[in-house]
């Protein structure tokens, strides 16, 4: 692995303090602080329900937060659409779902952003995307249809759709948790890859292999609040509070 | 070694059996029937049954409709012909034939300025129903009501140029000050319309000629399948485009756009469209300046449009809800503001899905032009119920009338319901 390019810069990426949000009445997220610098990759794990989803919904604005600030790239997250859609230009996003547009095909789901919202012109948006698509393996499929690939070729297709806005920051919503065991791995080498290329990431992911050998930190929540967080040698080897000791043995005790 | 069997016994195969055709009953045609018609007693009982009912209902109609009786000039003479056989008179649809077409009041040297707007209408069509043909046709698309106004209702040219200015002028100070923002240019646009419409009316009312290239012919003297098509197609095309704006607002977080939709749409779907028509007809003069006319087909247009358009809403909204919302959060996550979002990847999916339903409010959308004729318009039926039923000649005679009537619009809606399968079979990218 190649851990010179893993690069940590002293720039700070995503900066959130004091971030509370609600659902209705119920607290989903507690008084959350977390400085991203960049070229961090960041693994959030934790029980369901425990509010990581949500945490990283929250940084390119698809929840709304309630209080605290949350400022990407130096620009403070308001409820100004102007400014939502200038932070999601710089954020990438990965879903559970892959969510591509499947009336489109896979080139034209990655060159629909750039030519409509980056303004590129059709010829080199296509020439970005088919890099990408090389990138993530699959030029071939260019000009099938979603429906048409296989779970892993589509989760790949998201991560190279995201990657055509080129992004600095790139967020991952449990991005193999609908995947079958053999498909996990092809993601997941495409993740590993982004991350030596020093790209800054936040993954929801419960692939604890992919955490110690790319995260350089990881957080545990529960309950809506970060309960835990340390480099992976220390959180898997040593973790401190029971909550995450209970979790560890119970993901990783078969 | 022909009883040895493959399973138990080692065996190699010496010779290869040649190709050889299925029996004779497990081929072609008869091998159909065997499965499809009498595949069971019952189905073969039904089948008989049904080959029965066919003949008869053909025994009446053929002979009705290859004796019919094309060239007598009443019905009294169509009978003498006949002489008692069976036979349609068939000379009402001959001898009534432009009425049937074009009503009984358009200027009779005038018809080929309809007919030539019909043809035009399948080049206007052509762009917009077959996206694979060139975009830059769309021009003609967009000129052809300009240019079907001036065929169908003539007057002096300048009519439909100073609409056609105004859209124009509406476009671009809408292109103009979009950039500041859509409420600006929206607003502006619908401004540099109205000027224009204003000015100009002015202009053209001070200006037009007396005795323009064609001779104007005023609405009231609009009928028969004309006015059917007329606003059949005008409302149509006006009703989809404010059916989806209606959906949207329908589905809008602004309270203020969302509770305006709801109740546009709830209060149109709750009222017959016969009353609508009425409404149309005379109360809306009590609103109106005296002195001002409001032509009456613009008027029923209105009602049409607005009446098919809060069905369309109810169904798109149908297709937006059947989307999953990860369409909606890809579309954000990417940057696309909500128009290209909408108009990228929510609309064309929504719309995919409201297709069958569309078509369904379409097809029922033209039939119901007919009603017009209750208004006392001379629509196709109203054609037929009135000054051809009512006419001593052909007093009597309805089979040939309305049978022609219904078949014009069958043809015209198993057209529209045909296109719409092979556009669903054209989108289908196989897996939603």
């Amino acid at each position: 692995m190649a851990d010179a390019e893993m690069k940590v810069l002293d720039e700070v990426a995503i900066s959130i303090r004091k971030m509370n949000k609600w659902y209705g009445a119920f607290h989903v997220l507690r008084d959350i602080d977390l400085t991203v610098n960049r070229g961090e990759r960041i693994v959030i794990c934790g029980p369901s329900g425990s509010g990581k989803s949500t945490l990283i919904r929250c940084i390119n604005a698809l929840e709304e937060h309630q209080k605290g600030t949350i400022e990407v790239d130096g620009i403070t997250l308001s409820s100004d659409i102007k400014n939502i859609d200038r932070i999601r230009r710089e954020v990438g996003m990965c879903f559970q779902h892959f969510n591509l547009f499947p009336h489109l095909t896979i080139l034209e789901n990655c060159t629909l952003a750039p030519i409509w919202v980056r303004k590129t012109p059709k010829r080199e948006a296509e020439q970005t995307a088919m890099h990408f698509l090389e990138k993530v393996k699959i030029p071939d499929q260019a000009h099938k249809y979603p429906g048409q690939l296989s779970g892993g070729q589509q989760q790949r297709v998201a991560i190279a759709r995201s990657l055509c806005m080129k992004p600095r920051i790139m967020l991952f919503d449990e991005p193999t948790s609908a995947l079958d065991p053999e498909m996990i791995k092809e993601v997941l080498d495409t993740m590993i890859e982004l991350a030596e290329e020093g790209m800054t990431m936040l993954c929801v992911t419960h692939e604890m292999g992919f955490a110690r050998q790319v995260a350089n930190r990881v957080i545990f929540m529960d309950e809506g609040q970060i309960v835990e967080q340390n480099e992976p040698e220390e959180f898997f080897n040593n973790p401190r509070s029971e909550r995450t000791k209970l979790f560890l043995s119970q993901i990783l005790g078969h | 070694m022909s009883d040895t069997h493959a399973q138990s016994v080692a065996f190699v195969r010496d010779t290869a059996i040649p190709a050889a055709p299925p029996p004779a009953r497990q081929r072609g045609a008869i091998r159909w029937m065997r499965e499809n018609l009498f595949s069971t007693w019952v189905n073969a009982l039904l089948t008989i049954a049904a080959l029965v009912a066919i003949f008869f209902i053909l025994r009446g109609i053929l002979p009705w409709l290859f004796n019919g009786v094309w060239t007598t000039p009443s019905l009294t003479a169509c009978r003498e012909v006949l002489q008692g056989k069976v036979g349609g008179c068939f000379s009402v649809l001959t001898e009534r034939w432009n009425q049937l077409l074009f009503g009984f009041e358009y200027p009779r040297d005038q018809y080929w300025r309809p007919a030539t707007a019909f043809v035009l209408l399948f080049a206007a069509a052509a762009p917009v129903m077959f996206f694979n043909l060139p975009r830059r046709l769309l021009i003609i698309t967009a000129l052809y009501p300009f240019v079907a106004y001036y065929l169908i209702w003539g007057g002096t040219v300048l009519t439909p140029i100073v609409a056609l200015l105004g859209f124009v002028a509406g476009y671009l100070a809408y292109a103009g000050l979009v950039r500041s923002s859509f409420a600006t240019g929206f607003f502006a646009g619908i401004a540099a319309a109205a000027l224009t419409w204003w000015i100009g009316g002015m202009i053209v009312s001070a200006i037009a000629p007396a005795r323009p290239w064609l001779v104007h012919v005023p609405s009231r003297e609009l009928g028969g399948f004309m006015l059917n098509m007329i606003l059949g197609v005008t409302c149509l095309c006006l009703s989809i485009p404010l059916g989806v704006l209606l959906a949207l607002g329908r589905q809008s977080r602004m309270p203020l756009i969302k509770g305006m939709s709801v109740v546009f749409i709830e209060f149109i779907r709750g009222v017959p469209l016969i009353t609508l028509l009425f409404v149309a007809n005379v109360v809306l003069a009590y609103f109106l300046p005296p002195g001002t006319s409001f032509d009456l087909i613009l008027r029923v247009i209105i009602m049409i449009t607005i009446f098919a358009a809060a069905y369309i809403a109810e169904v798109v909204r149908g297709g937006l809800a059947a989307l999953p919302k990860g369409q909606y959060e890809a579309g954000d996550s990417l940057g696309l503001d909500y128009a290209q979002a909408m108009r990228l990847i929510i609309l064309p999916q929504a719309l995919k899905i409201s297709i069958p339903g569309i078509v369904n409010i379409a097809v029922g959308l033209f039939k119901d032009t007919t009603l017009v004729s209750v208004i006392s318009m001379f629509d196709l039926i109203g054609m037929i119920r009135g000054p051809i039923l009512a006419a001593s000649e052909w007093k009597g005679i309805y089979w040939e009338l309305f049978g022609f009537a219904a078949l014009l619009f069958f043809v015209v809606c198993y057209g529209i319901s045909q296109y719409s399968q092979w556009l669903e079979r054209q989108l289908s990218t196989g897996h939603r």
